[in-house]
């Protein structure tokens, strides 16, 4: 997230409502460790990763729907083989585990 | 559902950037899910996950994570129970503990091209990096605009005022070819814990340059065995931007403690 400050700050003097996705975990193989970080501001506009650009895009519609209201803070899981996954998946067959939050704090 | 009194945002980026060791928690899943809190050193924590007894146990391990440069998720019981017998039938909260700590320091000794090329690419890797030569004239800002520091100035100071600093993250690097400068460089950097040090020369000059250390006492294999000279990975590289390449990749080989092989030449998968 070091890298987002600048950023982050820009939007938050704008008056942007911002939403945070970071990986808390992967399991097998993951291109991003946990730690890795993309922002997200009401706008559509982002910056930062969270995967290979595999599945940044679904990350983007989530984050928005949780800075419109619609869904709460949450953790998510993208995978390869798993039913609940999304239509979108990593390519290299890992899982990550996402949490995604309005930077409310 | 939120807990958050107070603003904990402009805190967390000021440590950060002032590269003070914080610990960022946030509840991930139970019941103030999004409840944050910032952990470190030498002060008292801030914000809270919800429940005292919680902030308390999660502080604490909190403080290990940042201390040991570690983030992950652990599991607690809603007051901070960690026994397996105490979390039977309970719901669990989950945290994450991402820990933010200072970025790791690669000296490079020798204002030379090399040393731009190095110092170049230590910081797309997120080095903060110390260039230090004697020769006024070499070690310049306006040569070396990369660095964070650009030090005049012969080895054994440096390593006498800033040596204990250096942990197993650390690197020093030693383009000099210079015994006068080289041999004092190695000398204060087998006295450190620094995690890897590479000394450039052919194999002619390393020879040369272990009767010269042998001279002023080195003789240790122990000691010795840490030196990575000649510096870098084969890979053939022959400019000063390749051989940069060569050399971090050699720090990243021997942190991760692979043999540096092609990836094509092995198995098994590329993320580990």
């Amino acid at each position: 997230m070091r890298e987002l400050l600048n950023d982050i700050e820009r939007w938050q003097q704008a008056g942007k409502q911002i939403a945070v996705a970071r990986v808390v975990d992967i399991e097998g193989s993951g291109p991003r460790d946990p730690g890795a970080a993309m922002a997200v501001n009401e706008d559509g506009e982002v910056v930062g990763s969270v995967s290979g650009g595999c599945v940044e895009g679904a990350v983007v519609a989530e984050a928005l729907e949780i800075l419109g209201g619609d869904k709460q803070p949450r953790l998510v899981k993208f995978g390869y083989s798993d039913d609940e996954a999304f239509a979108v998946g990593l390519t290299c067959g890992g899982i990550i585990h996402l949490f995604i939050a309005p930077l409310s704090w | 559902m939120t807990l958050q009194p107070m603003s904990l945002y402009p805190i967390f980026a000021e440590r950060v950037r002032s590269n003070i060791p914080v610990a960022l928690v946030t509840v991930i899943d139970g019941p103030h899910i999004g409840a944050t809190m910032l952990v470190s050193p030498s002060t008292d924590a801030v914000g809270t996950l919800g429940d005292s007894e919680l902030d308390r146990v999660v502080a604490r391990d909190a403080l290990g994570e940042v201390e040991a440069g570690r983030t992950g998720v652990r599991h607690y019981g809603p007051q901070g129970q960690t026994t397996p017998e105490d979390l039977v039938d309970t719901p669990t909260v989950r945290v994450f503990i991402e820990a933010f700590s200072p970025p790791p320091t690669m000296w490079i000794f020798g204002a030379v091209d090399f040393t731009a090329a190095l110092a170049k690419v230590a910081k797309v890797l997120g080095y903060y990096v110390v260039v230090c030569d004697a020769r006024e004239v070499f070690a310049t800002r306006r040569r070396f605009p990369m660095a964070d520091e650009v030090l005049v100035s012969w080895p054994a100071p440096l390593f006498s005022q800033r040596g204990s600093a250096l942990t197993s993250r650390d690197a020093v690097c030693i383009l000099t070819h210079d015994p006068k400068f080289d041999v004092p460089a190695v000398q204060g950097a087998l006295a450190t814990n620094v995690g890897y040090i590479g000394v450039m020369g052919s194999r002619k000059t390393h020879a040369k340059r272990l009767e010269r250390l042998a001279e002023v006492g080195i003789t240790s294999a122990d000691q010795l065995a840490r030196l990575m000279s000649p510096i870098g990975l084969d890979i053939g590289a022959r400019t000063p931007e390749e051989t940069a390449i060569s050399i971090v990749g050699e720090i990243i080989a021997r942190r991760t403690g692979r043999g540096a092989p092609s990836l094509r030449d092995s198995d098994g998968p590329i993320h580990k």
